[in-house]
């Protein structure tokens, strides 16, 4: 006999009042639990996506736009830049380093990009499989591209025009898979990478044959800085946007004004886009934490009112444990257990169920694991929502203990 | 082994209770008679630490009462006191065998599990020690109720009217396994009641 039997013996002993109680604080903790790891997870990926990047400079239109149609590859250009204007802006003297995006196309809903090795770099990635492309119309693929869309090394890719997988083929120039990535955990993961010369040939086909020399490597005598291949101050060409890092802290606070308003593309700050897009879908998540607060304050109230109910009939056996030898402190203790047990049993339930409902979502959902999602992490706020439920599981049996405490065994015994 | 002189207890409101001077000596059984309101179970109380004595004197072996704190009443109780009261009071979550080992546990002694049986066989309860408090009858329920007082081996057994609620057959069996037990463990039982049935069971005794 010790206290765990006693306090144990005593939950079992009202099984629906204690499920409920149980299950009442799980369903709160789940709720939060869920939220954390999604939100933690969400922004992680975006903190990893933006790593390196200090700016986007594009076309004019919503940064936000910008924002996600260059970094996070999940809405469509603003429209295009020209590359002499954006050959010179990557020359400024503030850019350290600066990567060209050419977007447009798609295969099987994976966006296609053209740019540089740079940009793969970005994101530590690696080959897995087969090699880099080395000329036009070779492509790599992501991890998950290769492994959701079915693509091998050597495979034909025919790609489509937009994001979407109706769009219209572009069928008479196929790509061909040269390489698979390893998994980033990035953006990467998703995306389909060549060099910008690959999306211009697929376009001007598109675009009705528009005359453009297939320019040989050796022929050129001032290759551009941002498109290798091709002679710099091309004014036909155009890319999609431009990664910049900055060279020094200083061209935060320049950078931008210059670009805004002597020139005709527009910069946006990724820090600030996503943190005003944080705000945003943070109301949605802000209105879901207060209601499962809510949950956990009738949960902890549920858990007080079956306390101190149980407390009237157990008048008598607070007595007799008095006489058997029990002390006030005992009793106080014994009540606060019970507490104590229903909210760490109900708060641990909830922390398994947070991660159990995840896992189902990224097992149900395709997209979710793709991003990268995962059940299988723990932040260190779990281990705080677990402390935290000890003290509501003191703070809801207080009441009660402290009755207990004051238990009057002569006057409980005698009547 | 039980002496008391000069004992008086007040309720708020109410007139001082004055109670005879007695001694009982290790072994020796006492009844305590008297009406309701005699005060026969602020007396008891009064025994068992479970009242604070604050005129006389109630010395127990080498302790007087009125000079022990509560913690140290509590210990005491629970080292030298069974206690068995008109209602069996046992607790219903717990089965009979944990019923009885909560002795032990809030005592602070160590649990004895082959005591708890050896202690249920004695009362013809061996069958019952794995059975949940409600599946009892009410004299296999007062039954669990004095193993559970006898199992630390006490000094001293307290009984609150322990018939009053039995029929004349359980009264006569109940009264004889008290009184058998109390004197196979060397304890002094005092029993307070009003049920003169028990008069002709124990010589000794106090009118209240």
């Amino acid at each position: 006999m010790n206290v765990g039997q006693l306090v144990g013996s005593y939950l079992r002993a009202k099984p629906l009042n204690t499920v409920l109680n149980i299950f009442l604080l799980a369903l709160g903790i789940a709720v939060i639990t869920v939220l954390l790891l999604f939100n933690k997870q969400l922004q992680q990926k975006i903190e990893e996506n933006v790593k390196g990047i200090d700016l986007v400079v594009g076309a004019k239109g919503s940064p936000l736009q910008l924002i996600l149609c260059s970094i996070f590859h999940i809405d469509f250009p603003t429209g295009n830049i020209k590359l002499p204007e954006a050959e010179q802006l990557a020359r400024h003297r503030l850019i350290k380093r600066a990567i060209p995006l050419a977007l447009g196309d798609s295969y099987r809903g994976y966006r296609i990009v053209g740019t540089g090795r740079a940009y793969a770099d970005l994101y530590g990635a690696e080959v897995e499989q087969g090699t880099w492309w080395n000329r036009d119309l070779e492509v790599v693929a992501g991890a998950n591209v290769a492994r959701y869309g079915n693509l091998k090394v050597g495979d034909k890719v025919v790609s489509q025009h937009g994001l979407s997988e109706e769009g219209s083929h572009h069928d008479e120039h196929s790509l061909v898979c040269t390489g698979v990535l390893k998994k980033t955990g990035s953006v990467l993961d998703n995306l389909l990478l060549t060099n910008v010369a690959t999306v211009w040939a697929v376009h001007e086909e598109h675009e009705e044959h528009e005359t453009h020399d297939a320019v040989p490597g050796d022929s050129i005598a001032n290759p551009s800085a941002l498109v290798p291949g091709i002679e710099a101050g091309d004014s036909t060409r155009e890319i999609t946007s431009l990664l910049i890092e900055f060279r020094n802290p200083m061209a935060a606070i320049q950078l931008p004004r210059y670009i805004n308003t002597q020139t005709n593309m527009q910069a946006a700050s990724p820090a600030f886009e996503t943190a005003r897009l944080f705000s945003l879908l943070g109301t949605g998540a802000d209105v879901l934490t207060a209601f499962a607060y809510v949950i956990i304050f009738i949960s902890g109230l549920s858990i007080f009112i079956a306390l101190y109910n149980s407390l009237k009939e157990r008048r008598y056996d607070l007595a007799i444990m008095r006489s058997m030898g029990a002390s006030r402190p005992r009793l106080f203790f014994t009540i606060v257990a019970e507490g104590v047990t229903l909210t760490s049993v109900g708060s641990i339930f909830g922390l398994l169920l947070g991660h159990g409902v995840l896992w189902l979502f990224t097992e149900a959902v395709k997209e979710s694991s793709q991003t990268g999602f995962t059940a299988f992490v723990f932040y260190p706020e779990e281990l705080w929502m677990l402390g935290a439920s000890l003290v509501l599981g003191f703070i809801c049996s207080l009441i009660p203990a402290v009755q207990a405490y004051r238990t009057d065994i002569h006057k409980v015994l005698a009547g | 082994m039980i002496q008391v002189s000069g004992l008086q207890y007040q309720y708020p409101n109410a007139t001082a209770l004055s109670f005879p001077d007695f001694v009982v000596e290790k072994g020796e059984h006492l009844l305590l008679l008297g009406n309701s309101g005699s005060g026969k179970t602020t007396l008891l109380h009064l025994l068992g630490g479970l009242l604070k004595v604050k005129a006389g004197s109630i010395r127990v072996g080498t302790a007087d009462l009125a000079t022990l704190s509560e913690p140290e009443m509590d210990r005491f109780r629970g080292r030298h006191y069974g206690f068995i009261f008109q209602r069996n009071h046992l607790i219903q979550a717990l089965s009979v065998k944990n019923n009885l080992l909560m002795a032990p546990f809030l005592a602070g002694l160590p649990p004895d599990e082959h005591r708890a049986e050896h202690v249920l066989h004695q009362l013809n309860l061996g069958d019952k020690i794995h059975a949940r408090v409600n599946q009892l009858s009410q004299g296999q329920a007062q039954r669990v109720a004095i193993a559970r007082a006898i199992l630390n081996k006490p000094d001293v057994i307290l009984a609150d009217e322990p018939t009053s609620a039995l029929d004349d057959q359980n009264c006569e069996r109940v009264a004889g396994l008290l009184l058998q037990i109390a004197t196979e463990n060397n304890a002094t039982l005092i029993v307070a009641t009003h049920d003169q049935r028990l008069k002709s069971k124990i010589q000794n005794r106090i009118q209240l």
